[in-house]
């Protein structure tokens, strides 16, 4: 798997580059600035980008711009990005593409190595890894919402780790019930936010967009 | 002068905008002479109770031409006159505060020489904001007069006329070069009367030392705060951290599955040290502001809160620092409020700038019937805004809806990033 890192702090970067060759990951470029970012993300189309919000020269979301601007020119281009504080303003415009490929998780997450590396192939794989801290957010903002409260409070949960990027099987671990159990959720939560049958790993994207967009 | 074109230009242009400036001021003279006449019939009418009623706002307009004097004393001229007026009333309900808007504005000795300055500004405006216009007038119609005598012969008119024609002849270059002059004039004589007195100025420096020693007590509380939070929370807990880890370290070979819990801890050590120090930097400086200033700041607030929250800006600029890390603790604290206290389903928030200064509302529907309590969110903003000689505003009527307008004076940079 290519990856381009765009992080300017050395110490996080050497960390994150020795994170993700130890996973058989390959660093194509590791950049420390927005222009540079976006001029890597454009020669070299990674298979994922993992990107710091905050980089040089202005050091105020150069890095989210440099993505959501890359985004633009080549769509569903998988970008995870990293922050010190997460906003429900930056989850939003991340998303507002509508597409998937897209992870915003605090930097604390990474010290969770296994979950990190899940998050950032989830995100490759075109599904999408948002900080639990989002997904709590948004869970109290939208309790009392008219799609969302058709679903029960454990569809909410399994709507909510889905949107975490969790797999199914990762969410029956969580949940302590089966996969099964899981599968059958997750068809209500389909069927509830009028998601038809298609592909099942892009209505699983669109129950989470629908979800964070909400 | 490497463009004596573009010198003369340059030269007739001000002339020509001082005479317009000039005559602008004597027309407002004249014009507002109305105004002294209804102001004072209605001080008049005071003791028979009606003048109560229409002598404050008569003599807010009074107040109102006054102010565009002062703007154009700073635009035109240069020259700065203060405001001398006694800070607004802003407390009560409706009836009260109109009542204590009144004696507010009749018992401000500013407002009396304001009413004195719209009469014996008169002369002084007709005088010298015609007199560029006047010299221009005839300095040109002398020059016209001259070219015509050239043709009809100099020695017909040159004797008896001479000097006389000399003196006309000068008053297009005086107009030119000392027409502004006369328009400084007129300025440091509207200061004379319409700028504070030096007791008004006393007052002032008192108001302001009060406000400033709050604003230090508050900084250095704050620093007080954040080091104790620093030092119980975040320190300790990379203490701790250490910790952890040396023992892993000793204990690794010997017993590898203590060792394993032992990092664990301190992995979990480090994420609660980070969340503590997220929270507070947020309370020292969110990222979000320094990252997209005010609008954005308050854009991903009302987004963070457990309801909706309706948000209107209109902000041509940015203030400086301060303004806005003040501006977004405030709106802050009355949203933080909103979610406490008034058990509402939506909020709004209008952050907008009028000239001089940023004005922010923050209304919910919920209950109403908020009373500022001395160690109350309420009290904290007002706090923060006297920094700055802002004001806060609430209306909250039993059963609501309640709304909080806050006013911080500013200027804002024009340049949007």
């Amino acid at each position: 798997m290519r990856v381009v890192l765009g992080e300017d702090l050395t110490l996080l970067r050497d960390g994150l580059i020795r994170l993700l060759t130890a996973y058989d990951m390959e660093v194509v470029a590791a950049v420390d600035s927005g222009p540079e970012l976006l001029r890597a993300l454009i020669t070299h189309r990674p298979d994922v980008a993992v990107v710091d919000v905050r980089l040089p020269p202005t050091f105020t979301d150069e890095g989210l711009r440099a993505a959501v601007q890359a985004r633009a020119q080549l769509p569903g281009l998988p970008v995870l990005v990293l922050s010190q504080h997460v906003e429900q303003l930056y989850a939003k415009e991340l998303l507002s593409a509508g597409t998937g490929g897209l992870g915003y998780l605090l930097k604390d997450r990474v010290s969770d190595v296994r979950r990190f590396i899940e998050a950032v192939r989830t995100v490759a794989a075109g599904g999408t890894a948002m900080d639990p801290e989002v997904v709590s957010q948004l869970l109290a903002r939208h309790a009392r919402d008219d799609q969302l409260s058709r679903l029960t409070p454990r569809e909410r949960d399994v709507l909510a780790l889905m949107a975490e990027g969790h797999s199914n099987a990762g969410i029956a671990a969580r949940l302590v019930v089966t996969e099964k159990a899981i599968d059958k959720h997750i068809g209500n939560i389909f069927a509830k936010l009028d998601l038809y049958p298609g592909e099942d790993a892009n209505r699983r994207v669109l129950a989470v967009l629908t979800y964070l967009n909400a | 002068m490497s463009d004596p074109g573009g010198t003369v230009r340059r030269l007739a242009r001000r002339t020509l905008r001082t005479c317009l400036r000039g005559m602008a001021l004597a027309f407002t003279a004249v014009a507002c002479l109305p105004l002294f006449v209804f102001a004072l019939v209605s001080v008049v009418m005071v003791a028979s109770g009606i003048g109560l009623v229409i002598a404050p706002k008569m003599l807010l307009a009074v107040r109102w031409q006054a102010d565009l004097e002062r703007r154009r004393a700073l635009e035109w001229s240069g020259v700065t006159i203060a405001a001398p007026y006694r800070p607004e009333p802003t407390t009560g309900n409706r009836l009260v505060r109109g009542f204590r808007r009144g004696m507010w504005v009749l018992r401000d000795p500013a407002t009396w020489r304001d009413l004195l300055w719209t009469v014996a500004g008169v002369p002084v405006s007709l005088v010298l904001g015609l007199a560029p216009a006047a010299l221009v007038g005839f300095g040109v119609w002398n020059l016209v007069v001259d070219i015509g005598t050239l043709f009809y012969g100099w020695y017909h008119v040159a004797p008896n006329g001479f000097t006389l024609q000399l003196f006309f002849l000068w008053m297009l270059p005086l107009a030119v070069f000392c027409g502004p002059w006369f328009l400084r004039m007129h300025a440091r004589i509207a200061s004379s009367l319409l700028a504070p007195t030096r007791t008004e100025m006393a007052t002032r420096v008192t108001q302001l030392t009060e406000s400033r020693s709050v604003a230090v007590d508050s900084s250095a509380a704050e620093l007080r705060r954040i080091e104790r939070d620093l030092h119980d929370g975040a320190q300790a807990r990379l203490v701790a951290l250490g910790m952890n880890i040396g023992l892993a370290e000793q204990v690794v070979r010997d017993d590898p599955e203590l060792a394993l819990t032992l990092l664990a801890e301190a992995r979990a050590a480090s994420g609660e040290a980070l969340s503590e120090l997220r929270a507070l930097v947020r309370g020292i400086h969110p990222p979000v502001l320094a990252e997209r200033g005010l609008d954005g700041a308050v854009c991903a607030l009302a987004l963070s809160l457990p309801l909706h929250v309706d948000v209107h800006i209109n902000l041509p600029g940015r203030g400086s620092a301060p303004v806005e890390s003040a501006a977004y603790f405030v709106i802050a604290e009355a949203l933080t409020n909103v979610v406490k206290h008034s058990g509402a389903t939506r909020a709004w928030v209008q952050l907008e700038y009028e000239p001089g200064k940023l004005v922010a509302i923050v209304g919910d529907n919920g209950t109403g019937g908020a009373v500022p309590r001395a160690d109350g969110g309420l009290r904290g903003i007002e706090r923060r805004l006297s920094a700055f000689d802002g004001m806060v505003a609430v209306t909250s009527p039993i059963g609501g809806p309640t709304q909080v307008t806050m006013e911080l004076p500013c200027e804002l940079s024009l340049a949007r990033t």
